[in-house]
């Protein structure tokens, strides 16, 4: 080289080194990850995406704590396959109030990305409870305590407050509420304000009783609130075939 | 290098070889507690009773406690004790300072601690590799900045200009893991006084650092760091120089540079954009030059000394460590092809891939490394060179077992979820491809005993062989004292 570079140099002066090899581990992350916050496109526009419920996301909390993701994906690609198994492949926009997102790596059960709807509550309840008496060969753990431990409502606006500041658009003023109305409809918006969260969840888990039984609220009715959730909010109807090809 | 004596020439104070056993001592206890561990959850996925019905003891809690003890307790200590070595001998320096090098002990063994006992009680970040809450992420941000003031104070105390090859590796190992973890742990915990946090990101860009760390958890802490060690103990027991200076430089910033970029491929067909999972798939397949060009400047560090792998188990330990490097680093590329990785990705295969890595390659390198380095600590010879001979051929058997178990689970899965019958409908249900996977999540079992065997009986082995170090040194002692 003409400037005379000699790597012994870098191999005697260990702050250079330093300097070089923060310089060297830093540009891949920055040209790959950055753009992902700045092009518009990378998260699709799509109608009926919401922030979950108070339930919901106490359900998806306790998705988190007994490991699902470590077996279960929810991101279902665009094969024949998949879609013949699963449904519609998985939309960026579909967990962008996922913090954390978990789309998994790891198939030991099914994927779960699209599980909203397609079994009763009864059914989710046994199958937690005792998967093998559902699906004989299943290798999944039961889950009794699920069903007898009380959920622990407590903190469930600290819960959304935190959620709320990394962006989730939980409201806690008049105007943030607006807001939800004119983005979300009247019907949701009610559900994502957090003075009220305490209220909404009670009256989602005893009206849709998801674990059958009436007597109080336990982790069971939140799991199951958030798996019947799941893939369920864009109706993809609507949309043709190829909506959502250019981004993909 | 040449200077290098064993250590028992050097006065004792030169040295600070006290916290380079610590930590050596506890790579060991993690080791066997982490593959306890594995081999627990590999069994509960073929024999489910085992879950016990508790939360305590269920797969999906018990999983990362099996992770954290392997990489953060096993690999991570074994890093900490070889580095620590490394670069006082390559340095000729003492570490600097003594204090804050205890410290990094003190407070990597509870981190490890602290995220097995959360894991269990259920507090997780939920991301593969980092689920330790914010707390306990606070406080290895405090250990790793202590670790590179360690390393770096010990690096600018060094006798001779040049800064050997070796410590390059353990420096950007430092240096990428402070990166990675501090960017992929930023959270929002919900109160001061609770563990629960949500993470900064959602959705797609949470996806894509998380890959880009989890990854990366493979490329520095699991290689690089690893790659440092065999830098200094391949050369070092085979009594060789490296076999290219020349490559040493272009495998350095080559492996550093590229490895960033391909965490994608962990999302291939996923709601990451397109050109991100290429760009990642591109310089994935780059990344075969580097891994190899390293693998063979190990193995090539061997030549003219070949004969002596059938003598010395431990030379065979790196060798075969070396081998199944440069058999993972074409694998990986491999399976980050967008074809290869539709069929392979959600499978066990990746399952398997992980393990021929992290056993073949990583946890065979260490207890090589550990098995020349420990005697010398302790100034003996090991206790039994014929249990270092059984260790070998157990894990090795046990790697085998398990990775062809895990090719044939996971490849069966993944053609089986894209069978179509005669009318094109899907051919199987899920459960009838679980049903298929019950033979051989019993053979991965299998092959983790194994592997675990061997790695209990080199505990022993060191056990016995620190106690009988001792018992020399204590004669010897009471030897002077009789003369005097």
């Amino acid at each position: 080289m003409n400037f005379n570079f000699k790597h012994e140099w870098v191999e005697t002066n260990v702050g250079l080194m330093a300097v070089l090899t923060m310089l060297a581990i830093s540009v891949g992350g920055l040209v790959e990850i950055a753009p992902l916050f700045l092009i518009d496109k990378t998260v699709e526009k799509v109608e009926g995406v919401r922030p979950y419920t108070p339930l919901e996301q106490r359900g998806r909390d306790i998705y988190m704590r007994e490991g699902c993701y470590t077996c279960h994906s929810q991101m279902i690609r665009p094969f024949r396959d998949e879609k013949l198994r699963y449904g519609h492949y998985s939309l960026a926009a579909e967990s962008q109030y996922d913090h954390p997102f978990q789309w998994g790596s790891k198939r030991t059960g099914p994927d779960l990305a699209r599980v909203g709807g397609k079994y009763s509550n009864e059914w989710h309840v046994q199958h937690l409870v005792a998967p093998r008496s559902m699906v004989e060969v299943s290798v999944m753990p039961n889950y009794p305590w699920l069903l007898t431990t009380k959920l622990d409502i407590s903190d469930i606006e600290a819960r959304m407050r935190a959620l709320r500041k990394v962006g989730v658009p939980y409201s806690l003023s008049r105007a943030e509420y607006d807001a939800n109305v004119t983005k979300f409809g009247e019907t949701v918006a009610p559900q994502l304000h957090i003075p009220d969260a305490r209220k909404n969840l009670v009256e989602q888990a005893n009206f849709g009783n998801y674990d059958g039984d009436p007597s109080g609220i336990s982790e069971m009715d939140a799991l199951v609130a958030y798996l019947q959730v799941l893939g369920t909010m864009v109706d993809f109807s609507k949309y043709s075939d190829d909506a959502f090809v250019d981004v993909r | 290098m040449a200077t290098d004596t064993p250590s028992g020439a050097e006065p004792a104070e030169q040295y600070n070889f006290d916290i380079v056993k610590k930590f050596a001592v506890m790579s060991l206890v993690w080791a066997v507690v982490g593959m306890c561990v594995g081999v627990w959850i590999a069994s509960e996925l073929a024999w489910p009773f085992l879950n016990f019905d508790s939360p305590y003891f269920s797969f999906g809690r018990f999983r990362p406690v099996h992770t954290s003890a392997v990489i953060f307790g096993f690999g991570g200590s074994a890093l900490f004790a070889t580095s620590y070595y490394v670069v006082q001998r390559t340095c000729q320096a003492r570490l600097f300072p003594d204090g804050l090098a205890s410290f990094t002990f003190w407070g990597w063994q509870t981190v490890i601690v602290l995220a097995a006992v959360s894991y269990v009680l259920g507090y997780t970040q939920a991301r593969e590799y980092a689920e330790m809450e914010w707390p306990i992420d606070i406080l290895i941000e405090a250990v790793w900045v202590s670790y590179l003031i360690v390393f770096v104070g010990t690096i600018m105390r060094r006798k001779q200009p040049h800064i050997y090859v070796a410590n390059w590796f353990y420096l950007g190992f430092i240096l990428a893991t402070a990166l990675l973890h501090t960017f992929n742990n930023l959270a929002m915990p919900i109160d001061l006084f609770s563990m629960k946090s949500y993470s900064l990101f959602a959705g797609t860009q949470d996806a894509m650092t998380q890959w880009w760390y989890g990854h990366n958890a493979v490329g520095f802490f699991l290689t690089a760091a690893f790659l440092g060690m065999m830098y200094y103990f391949v050369p070092k027991h085979a009594g060789r120089p490296i076999y290219s200076y020349r490559l040493s430089i272009v495998h350095f910033w080559a492996l550093c540079f590229m490895y960033m970029w391909v965490g994608g491929h962990h999302l291939h067909w996923t709601a990451l954009p397109d050109w991100t999972s290429s760009l990642a798939a591109a310089f994935s397949i780059l990344l075969l030059m580097p891994s190899w060009g390293g693998m063979i400047n190990g193995i090539m560090t061997l030549s003219g000394a070949w004969d002596k792998l059938r003598t010395d188990p431990v030379l065979r330990f790196m060798i075969v460590a070396l081998s199944f490097y440069g058999m993972s680093t074409f694998e990986g590329p491999m399976m980050s092809l967008k074809e290869v990785n539709a069929l392979s990705h959600y499978t066990d295969w990746t399952v398997g891939h992980v393990h021929s890595g992290a056993l073949g390659w990583v946890a065979m390198i260490s207890f090589g490394s550990l098995y020349h380095m420990m005697p010398r600590l302790w100034n003996t010879r090991m206790w039994s060179p014929r249990m270092i001979e059984w260790h070998f051929w157990l894990a090795t058997i046990g790697i085998v077992l398990y990775i062809v178990a895990m090719w044939i689970s996971g490849i069966t899965q993944g053609l089986m979820w894209r069978s179509f019958d005669e009318f094109g409908n899907l051919q199987y249900s899920f459960a009838e491809s679980v049903a298929k996977m019950m033979p051989f999540y019993a053979m991965r079992a299998i092959g983790g005993m194994f592997f675990l065997t061997g790695t209990a009986m080199m505990a022993l082995n060191m056990f016995m062989t620190i106690r009988q170090g001792q018992r020399e040194n204590a004669a010897a002692v009471a030897g002077k004292l009789a003369h005097a």
